[in-house]
């Protein structure tokens, strides 16, 4: 499958090429779409998986991958009849595609959680809400990840 | 998105022209930063609380008995460092006042460099002076230190044989690596470097700066790192203390 | 030694959905960074954290080396009564910390 080299691996090779050192952490494998598809199907199983109800806000720029402010809200009147049971968080080029798994419930009141993330590239990342009668539902949402200047060695 | 008009000419930034790096961060930065419930630069200020109610070393007192509330006590503090320590005959910085203390008045083991203890005390005198503008005293006592700090500043060195003037005076504002050239203005020391994911401090930046320009990087509590620090807390005069910053 | 920022409201109504933040000081050491000499540094996250609400659970995150350094989590519950909100980090070489809050439900 075609995956463009990172802007870490290039930059690395780059400046490697410049006689400068490794200015810049070796680089991690990457998972790649299909591992996340696997991960993504060993939470929902066979059930399907519907575009909508979820909403996934990130900035579309980040200055710094290793902290991505992240927010994930479902719509849901979350009574104990209909509510969010978990919302789960992929990625499709970092190490390992899962994230984080949210477990809710009627007492959340309201189904948005916000945290901070690591992307290890730009890519996109999908955001799977999992509703009280089993349903589940996605979004995606896609970040250009830009790397510091002037790093210490580790 | 503001738009960015770096000074294309080299030379001093003009005293109205001068911006925090905050300015120039992304937004979810920013509110990572004004937050003081989300900042994870509050985590050593709170540990740095924590340490200044302590007693320690052989006398096992805590700053607080000397010092009382650190709000009133400390307040304008940090706004004024580095300065100069008439005994050691050369400016101090915030770091080294504590270190001092720590083992000449409270006769306690010294504190590292970097080490998390040291990072929290000067985090938390530093965000007393939260809001108030930068006033290093510059006399005839620190003059020749102030006056190196500026050579440094503007002399090239190290592999690359860049000067810090010609990314932070000429370029501001435009791109290295993808991310924007700040003035370089130390307002929210010590700082959380989301790049460290941790909190560090002035003279760590400037090491990172240093190996960035292939230059071999001055130890902690250099006297070179010091004058630097001091011609930095100059040059940003007026400007006014943003700690615990968060930066990118 | 880890420390940990929780902002909950102090005064609340009954049925109220009120939101907290939760910080807490850990390097989630993700496991795959080397060091200078190539030695990979060995994984050490934080991967549970709970939140309870007199004594039931209300809010739990499965955390992976991908949630940054110094976990951040903001998240609702609805205000049912006065009491304690309990609030667990759980995770590698033993890592457990517990903290409290009072939440006052009128």
């Amino acid at each position: 499958m075609n995956r463009e080299t990172s802007r870490r691996e290039f930059l690395a090779g780059a400046a490697a090429g410049l006689g400068l050192g490794a200015v810049i952490a070796v680089t991690p494998a990457h998972a790649t779409p299909p591992e996340m598809q696997d991960a993504i199907r060993r939470v929902v199983g066979s059930a399907p998986v519907t575009k909508g109800r979820v909403k996934l806000e990130l900035p579309p720029l980040s200055e710094n991958g290793n902290t991505v402010p992240l927010t994930v809200s479902v719509e849901s009147a979350m009574t104990p009849a209909d509510h969010v049971r978990a919302i789960h968080v992929f990625t499709e080029l970092n190490p390992q595609p899962e994230v984080v798994t949210f477990r809710l419930g009627p007492r959340a009141g309201r189904a948005r959680v916000s945290t901070r993330i690591r992307l290890a590239n730009t890519q996109t990342v999908t955001a799977i809400g999992e509703l009280s009668d089993g349903s589940f539902w996605s979004a995606t949402a896609a970040v250009v990840v830009t790397l510091a200047a002037c790093l210490e060695d580790a | 998105m503001v738009a960015l008009a770096g000074a294309s000419f080299a030379g001093e930034i003009p005293q109205a022209e001068r911006r925090s790096g905050y300015e120039l961060m992304s937004r979810e930065t920013r509110a990572m930063q004004d937050d003081d419930t989300a900042n994870p630069g509050m985590l050593a200020v709170l540990e740095g609380g924590a340490l200044w109610a302590r007693k320690t070393g052989a006398g096992g007192r805590a700053c607080a008995d000397c010092h009382g509330d650190a709000r009133a006590g400390m307040k304008g503090v940090a706004a004024r460092y580095p300065a100069y320590d008439a005994t050691l005959k050369r400016p101090v910085n915030l770091e080294q006042r504590i270190k001092l203390c720590r083992t000449e008045r409270q006769q306690a083991p010294a504190l590292a460099y970097e080490s998390r203890e040291l990072l929290a005390l000067t985090a938390y005198v530093a965000r007393q002076s939260r809001g108030l503008p930068i006033d290093v005293a510059i006399d005839a006592r620190t003059q020749p230190f102030l006056d190196r700090g500026r050579a440094a500043f503007y002399r090239r060195q190290g592999q690359l044989n860049l000067a810090c003037s010609q990314c932070h005076d000429d370029h501001w504002g435009r791109r290295l690596a993808g991310n924007t050239i700040p003035q370089a203005h130390p307002t929210g020391y010590p700082v959380y470097r989301l790049e460290w994911q941790s909190l560090g401090s002035l003279q760590r930046r400037l090491r990172n700066c240093l190996v960035g320009i292939r230059a071999e990087p001055y130890e902690y509590g250099a006297p070179e790192m010091v004058e630097l620090e001091l011609f930095l807390m100059w040059r940003a005069r007026g400007m006014a203390i943003e700690t615990p910053g968060v930066r990118p | 030694m880890a420390n940990a920022l929780i902002n909950v409201p102090d005064r609340t109504r009954r049925g109220e959905v009120v939101e907290i933040k939760t910080l807490i000081s850990h390097p989630m050491e993700t496991g795959y960074r080397r060091s200078q000499l190539g030695a990979r540094i060995p994984r050490d996250i934080i991967r549970l954290f709970v939140c309870t609400y007199n004594g039931t659970e209300v809010f739990r995150a499965e955390l992976h080396p991908a949630i940054t350094a110094n976990p951040f989590f903001v998240f609702s519950t609805v205000a049912t009564e006065s009491g304690t909100l309990t609030f667990q980090w759980t995770g590698d070489n033993g890592f457990s910390v517990t903290e409290t809050a009072a939440i006052t439900v009128d």
